[in-house]
């Protein structure tokens, strides 16, 4: 029974779901402090973000280049880096989404194919460069990662003001050709006989008609299920887990390890770049405006990682519970009241238990050994505790 | 992240073209009802009749109010918070149910626009020009529920959508009297946010301003305009008024939202004068923001709110301007003294009557030089 117990307290799955649990319970502590009623709240949240088909398509929509930028930060980790500047190299793909996006005009195919082909490629190298600088001269990725992002945000506002992109009269860019766009069925939808399928059918209209629902989100899947193949099943990601795990180990085996830490900053930037490519795309605007701050899609990236515990499938789900939760906290201000930082407070706190929660597993082995009966009292509250939030 | 988003509440306000007035600043929301008397140009008709002021008669409980924010987000000490504090009046005064949404990037609009039309709103506000492509689209989409947008023109003149601009030139040219009768060096500065416009008209009522000063006191104070071609840039702001203060200027009026800020900096630096827009800027430097041109959002949304629920049809274009209350210079005129600002007060009276009819455009300016004589 204890046994059972601890190795189910040990499933990193079980331990995030706590975790996910005990945010949205601090959450209620906080909403109740503030003075609004805590459970109803948290209703109305969990109902904004689930209740009807439109929102559950708006939820899909919205985590689509979180996840990414996710898998992005999640890879990084795989391989042994920290890489922060999901932020910079995101901002950077959607510049050169942007840039190839608003000039080319090419049939639709062969656009998707330049714009999304042109973001991966910038946001791969800007990534890249973080690489050659921890590879060749040894400065931490962190510390360049940081200054990228800061010189992503202003050559962002630089090229918004160039005079080939800046539509006059407003702070942003021409928005990007049409046949660039990723959204299922624009056209049809558009078109009258797609308005009249729209307007008869309540969820198709819901979905389709009231959202900007793309390709991304199918290609996120697919990409979280490569990066794990290309992980746990290729020679190549054997080393990039390798010089991740044990630097010296690997450079004793012969591994090229400045190679291997350059490409990992170049996969980690390239989905960071697909998820840019799929933001200008697939939703609107589809243009760039001038920022006073960044949008925080790389730095959510890195939550998603974290709660994900930096498993490429696990961002799929996180990025979802992330972009409810942004897309739900909206909800929670005009139905309850209670401001959207409340939002903010839940992530917080879900992404420091999830944290902590590497510690519970160790908590237990050294319990087990030193005072059994203890272990047993502390394994069956926390296994109480999991049931009751199923 | 936290902190980034208080960075972002103050400085993402910045981009947004035009700041909008205090609604701390009482004058603006106490005299409500004044601007509802006051018979608007774009809405001559029964302007008058419906100026329900204090009273709830005639209002349909059935209306409900919301708008959508900018990125600049709710607490932006500017027009978003103005709009809403307007939207809060309503409430206070008629019993109507409001509400807002705040958007954190471009992409939510729409989505934030649908959630209002989902909880049962029929009159739906956008607050800065940046979300007119998606309340273009709502509007089109749910010709039942009436729109309206800050800053912006109804450009596709959609049946269901009012476009609701400010006469920003009129409080231009009053602070352009102001700085004109003020300067020791006879020279004045402008610093623009993006050119467009809407910034236009705060340049060319500036510059009229000053024309007119130098008619009426018989001065000869040239304006040095220049654009930062950013609303979020306090750098460039501080860098281009250094230069204007170096080059001999005393006073520099920006119209550039945060780019202003640095503008504002670079007077307390070189202890200067700089002209704050949209509310009363004064607190940012006491003894350096000689005075400001406001722009009273919450006194367009508050009346504007009023008339739709008393049930009347809104027109496609208002403009809102001195005689609505809706725009102005500040109260406090502790640097300058009492008799410019009396002087400056009786333009705007100038400026209610007819008799002064400042210019929003350079062609207008033009003219209106020629006028002068």
């Amino acid at each position: 029974m204890e046994s059972k117990g601890r190795k189910f307290l040990k499933n990193p799955f079980v331990l995030t779901v706590i975790a996910i649990i005990l945010g949205f319970l601090v959450a209620m502590v906080v909403l109740a402090a503030a003075g609004f009623p805590p459970l109803k709240s948290v209703g109305i949240l969990i109902k904004s973000m689930v209740g009807k088909p439109k929102d559950i398509a708006a939820v899909v929509v919205k985590s689509t280049p979180i996840i990414f930028t996710g898998l992005g930060v999640a890879f990084a980790i795989k391989t042994g880096l920290f890489n922060i500047g999901a932020e910079g190299q995101y901002m950077m793909g959607c510049v050169a989404a942007v840039a190839a996006g608003a000039v080319l005009d090419l049939p639709a195919p062969l656009e998707i194919l330049a714009v999304i082909l042109a973001a991966v490629l910038a946001s791969a190298l800007y990534g890249g460069i973080v690489g050659v600088l921890k590879a060749k001269i040894g400065i931490h990725e962190v510390i360049t990662s940081i200054m990228l992002n800061w010189i992503a945000l202003y050559f962002n506002n630089w090229f918004t003001n160039t005079r080939l992109y800046h539509k006059p009269a407003t702070i942003g860019t021409y928005p990007i050709h049409e046949s660039a766009y990723t959204m299922v069925l624009y056209h049809w939808k558009k078109s009258e006989a797609g308005r009249a399928v729209l307007k008869s059918n309540d969820f198709l209209k819901q979905v389709l008609g009231r959202n900007d629902i793309n390709m991304g989100f199918a290609v996120a899947v697919i990409a979280a299920i490569f990066v794990t193949w290309l992980l746990t099943r290729t020679k190549k990601g054997f080393e990039l887990r390798s010089v991740g795990s044990n630097i010296d180990a690997a450079r004793y085996t012969g591994i090229n390890v400045s190679k291997n830490i350059i490409d990992s900053m170049m996969i980690s930037g390239a989905l960071c770049g697909l998820g840019a490519a799929f933001y200008i795309t697939g939703q609107s605007p589809h243009l760039l405006n001038t920022l006073s701050a960044t949008e925080n899609v790389g730095f959510n990236g890195l939550s998603v990682a974290f709660i994900a515990q930096s498993s490429p499938i696990g961002c799929i789900f996180a990025g979802l519970l992330f972009g409810g939760l942004l897309y739900g906290g909206a909800s929670l201000q005009s139905q309850v009241g209670a401001p959207t930082e409340i939002i903010n407070i839940v992530i917080g706190v879900i992404v420091f238990l999830v944290a902590l929660s590497v510690i519970i597993p160790q908590f237990l082995d050294k319990h087990v050994r030193k005072a059994a009966p203890k272990t047993e009292t502390v394994g069956t509250d926390k296994k109480k505790g999991a049931g009751d939030a199923k | 992240m936290n902190m980034k988003k208080l960075v972002a509440g103050t400085l993402v306000s910045a981009m947004t073209l035009s700041l909008a007035a205090c609604g701390a600043s009482a004058p603006g929301t106490s005299t409500a009802s004044k601007a509802s008397e006051a018979t608007s140009a774009a809405a001559p008709t029964e302007a008058a009749s419906t100026a329900a002021g204090s009273t709830a008669a005639g209002v349909d409980s059935s209306v409900k109010v919301a708008m959508i924010t900018d990125t600049g987000g709710i607490n932006d000490q500017s027009f978003n918070q103005s709009a809403w504090e307007g939207l809060q009046k309503l409430t206070k005064d008629t019993g109507i149910k409001t509400n807002y949404i705040e958007s954190k990037q471009a992409s939510d609009f729409v989505n934030n626009f649908d959630t209002l039309i989902d909880n049962g709103n029929t009159l739906c506000w956008g607050i800065g020009f940046a979300c007119y492509d998606a309340i273009k689209e709502s509007a089109e989409e749910n010709p039942d529920i009436h729109f309206a947008i800050v800053d912006n023109q109804n450009t596709d003149q959609i049946d269901n959508l009012t476009g609701v601009m400010f006469r920003a030139q009129e409080p231009s040219f009053m602070v352009g009297y102001v700085a004109a009768a003020v300067t020791k060096t006879n020279k004045v500065g402008f610093v623009g946010g993006i050119s467009s416009p809407i910034i236009d008209q705060f340049e060319w009522g500036y510059k009229a301003g000053v024309a007119y000063a130098n008619k009426e006191l018989g001065k000869d104070v040239q304006v040095d305009a220049q654009y930062a071609e950013s609303f979020s840039d306090a750098a460039k702001g501080k860098s281009i008024a250094n230069k204007m203060f170096t080059d001999g200027a005393d006073i520099v009026y920006h119209a550039a939202g945060g780019t202003g800020q640095g503008v504002i900096e670079a007077a307390k630096d070189a202890d200067k004068f700089a002209i704050g827009v949209d509310r009363d800027q004064n607190y940012l430097a006491p003894e350096n923001v000689l005075t400001s041109a406001m722009k009273n959002v919450n006194v367009a949304v508050e009346d504007l709110s009023k008339k739709f629920a008393s049930g009347e049809k809104l027109d496609k274009d208002v403009e809102y301007g001195l005689s609505e209350d809706a725009v102005g210079i500040s109260e406090d005129h502790h640097l300058y003294g009492d008799d410019i600002y009396k002087a400056a007060l009786e333009i705007g009276e100038k400026i209610k009557a007819g008799e002064i009819t400042p210019p929003a455009t350079e062609e207008d300016y033009n003219t209106y030089i020629s006028s002068l004589g």
